[in-house]
């Protein structure tokens, strides 16, 4: 496993995962990932459907506490502390560590009031009105919508809901952007611009990015982990870390079968 | 492309779809299902036009103004005196009482439902909540005159035994599975996204529901408390046997009272002869209740439509 290890790297370790498997019930989910995940930069999960990786994604948040059932073993450590342990709390890790989903999910409030709630129930101190702003800014959607902060979220388009999304993720000043596919559902055109995003989001954040885009990976990300599936005898589907690596090395060397098939687009 | 090249790809006498017949079948489906929907509106226009037909001769004898404006209700007494106010208010009472029972209760019995209760829980409180509904309102109105008023009697002195108090609550009780399950519809109906994304950002449990789920909830909670209103308003057993009979000008609960539709049984049990002019105030009082649940449900649909969050 010593590929998918940062053996001889500079960069400062955030997440260490060892030995990680996800349980939803008796089913095995994910199985036994062993990785780090650097400071700031953008780490790719790619891999066919139903491989896990956004299971393993949502363990960074604990947001799988959320699922009746579901159990993480092994070790998740965030900045050299259990991120399961007793004493570290759920809704105190999710501050820290920010989540954009993959479909748009803004709330049913205001443009203004979506970007403050997370705030708000954080007991943030500041001037609000200049949060709002500046988180507007950093998600290159305030020039848009400056004009109607007091418009349903609803009421944007669906690539404006995401960066909407966005700028309500990182109003909370987290450390760590967790992003689910997060362009799945949108047109070309609004991809692109959050994948800009996404690049000048990179200085201040540590970004691990799910995605089932290949070029997405290859354009946005620092490195990458390919992750397959495994059916076993009772037709069951459990996801397990392939190979991890530096974006090129991973895709213009990679050192597995399938990770080549996968990359030049033989399978997936 | 004209019809005849299509035919150079009809290889086969096997797909011989009866278009005509199907047409057939269409159109008289959508014939029964109009008669059907037609026999509900005609329903409710004959309910109006019934309601109307006696109702007019009634203002024609009694002015609209006296109707508005009495301060007593007594068209089976020789001085007689047709202040509609005098039900409106009891029916007003009993209904203030019902809902600040119902709505408070019912809220909070969808919230725990559909967001702390266990599923193991859940599996027979919900169920229990609607056996609720299904108790014949007048075993409501019996528990309430024999059960809950001599229980608050007993401590709350110079209270009647026919009182809007006791009944209310019973009314509330009566109500409050319909507030329950249609709040738990709508709380159920949020999308679970709204929930992870609140998470998220580092909500607590309670903060999640306040903050998120109750508000994008807000517009099918109101609707359910309307409708709940419109029912008390239109209640009849429960306080026909509970609250009493006597038309009073009162906002007090410990007193008898006749509320519009304890007044209309009242009447309709043959305490006037048909055809008299006080047979016909169960016309007025009749109109006046549509008139009042029809407000109600048409403020309740407007509610809805204008605050209704589309999710996709």
């Amino acid at each position: 496993m010593n590929t998918n290890t940062l053996e001889n790297s500079v960069t400062e370790v955030i997440f260490q995962l060892e030995k990680v498997s996800v349980y939803y019930g008796s089913f095995e989910a994910v199985r036994k990932v062993y990785m780090d995940i650097p400071k700031n930069k953008i780490t790719a999960f790619i891999g066919p459907s139903g491989c896990g990786k956004s299971t393993l994604l949502r363990c960074f948040n604990r947001l799988n506490d959320l699922i009746p059932g579901a159990r993480v073993e092994g070790k998740i450590t965030y900045h050299d502390k259990n991120l399961y342990s007793k004493d570290m709390e759920a809704v105190e890790v999710r501050r820290r560590i920010g989540m954009v989903f993959q479909k748009p999910n803004p709330f049913p409030k205001s443009i203004y009031d979506n970007i403050a709630f997370g705030a708000r129930v954080n007991g943030y101190r500041g001037d609000m009105n200049e949060l709002v702003e500046q988180s507007l800014r950093q998600a290159a959607l305030w020039d848009e919508v400056k004009d109607k902060l007091r418009e349903n979220g609803l009421s944007l388009s669906g690539g404006q809901q995401q960066r909407l999304c966005i700028a309500r993720a990182i109003a909370i000043e987290p450390e760590v952007l967790l992003m689910d596919e997060p362009c799945s559902a949108l047109d070309p055109i609004s991809t692109l611009k959050i994948e800009e995003l996404i690049q000048q989001l990179k200085q201040n954040y540590t970004i691990v990015l799910v995605t089932h885009n290949m070029q997405q990976a290859t354009r946005a990300s620092d490195m990458a982990a390919f992750f397959n599936v495994v059916t076993s005898e009772e037709g069951k589907r459990s996801g397990y870390l392939v190979e991890y690596n530096e974006t090129i090395k991973l895709f213009n060397d990679p050192q597995e079968e399938s990770t080549k098939e996968y990359v030049s687009g033989r399978f997936g | 492309m004209s019809i005849s090249s299509f035919k150079q790809f009809d290889r086969s006498e096997r797909w011989q779809p009866n278009r005509s017949l199907n047409k057939w079948i269409q159109r008289s489906i959508v014939a029964i299902f109009g008669l059907f929907a037609l026999i509900s509106i005609l329903t409710t226009f004959g309910i109006v036009m019934t309601l109307l037909v006696d109702a007019i001769p009634f203002f024609e004898e009694v002015p609209l103004a006296d109707f508005l404006t009495d301060t007593e209700w007594t068209p089976l007494f020789t001085r007689k005196e047709y202040g509609i106010f005098v039900l409106i208010s009891a029916t007003f009472l009993t209904s203030v009482i019902a809902i600040a029972v119902a709505l408070p209760l019912g809220l909070l019995s969808a919230i725990c439902l559909s967001e702390y209760a266990p599923r193991s829980l859940r599996r027979w409180l919900k169920p229990a909540l609607e056996i609720l509904a299904g108790v014949p309102t007048v075993v409501y109105g019996y528990f309430a005159l024999l059960f809950v008023t001599p229980v608050l009697r007993s401590f709350i002195p110079g209270m009647q035994p026919f009182n809007s108090l006791s009944a209310g609550i019973v009314m509330g009780i009566a109500i409050l599975p319909m507030v329950a399950s249609l709040s738990e519809d709508a709380i159920y109906a949020v999308p679970s996204s709204l929930r992870q994304g609140a998470y998220a950002l580092g909500s607590t449990k309670r903060e999640v529901i306040l903050g998120v789920v109750i508000p994008s909830a807000l517009s099918g909670i109101v609707a359910s408390f309307i409708l709940s209103i419109s029912r008390a308003v239109g209640e009849t057993m429960i306080v026909t046997i509970a609250a009493g009979q006597s038309p009073n000008l009162t906002l007090n609960p410990l007193v008898p009272v006749a509320t519009m539709t304890a007044y209309i049984v009242q009447v309709s049990l043959g305490d006037a002869p048909a055809g008299s002019l006080a047979f016909k105030t169960i016309y007025a009082v009749g109109l006046t209740l549509f008139l009042i649940t029809l407000v109600l449900n048409v403020f309740s649909f407007w509610f809805v439509r204008r605050f209704q969050q589309k999710y996709e």
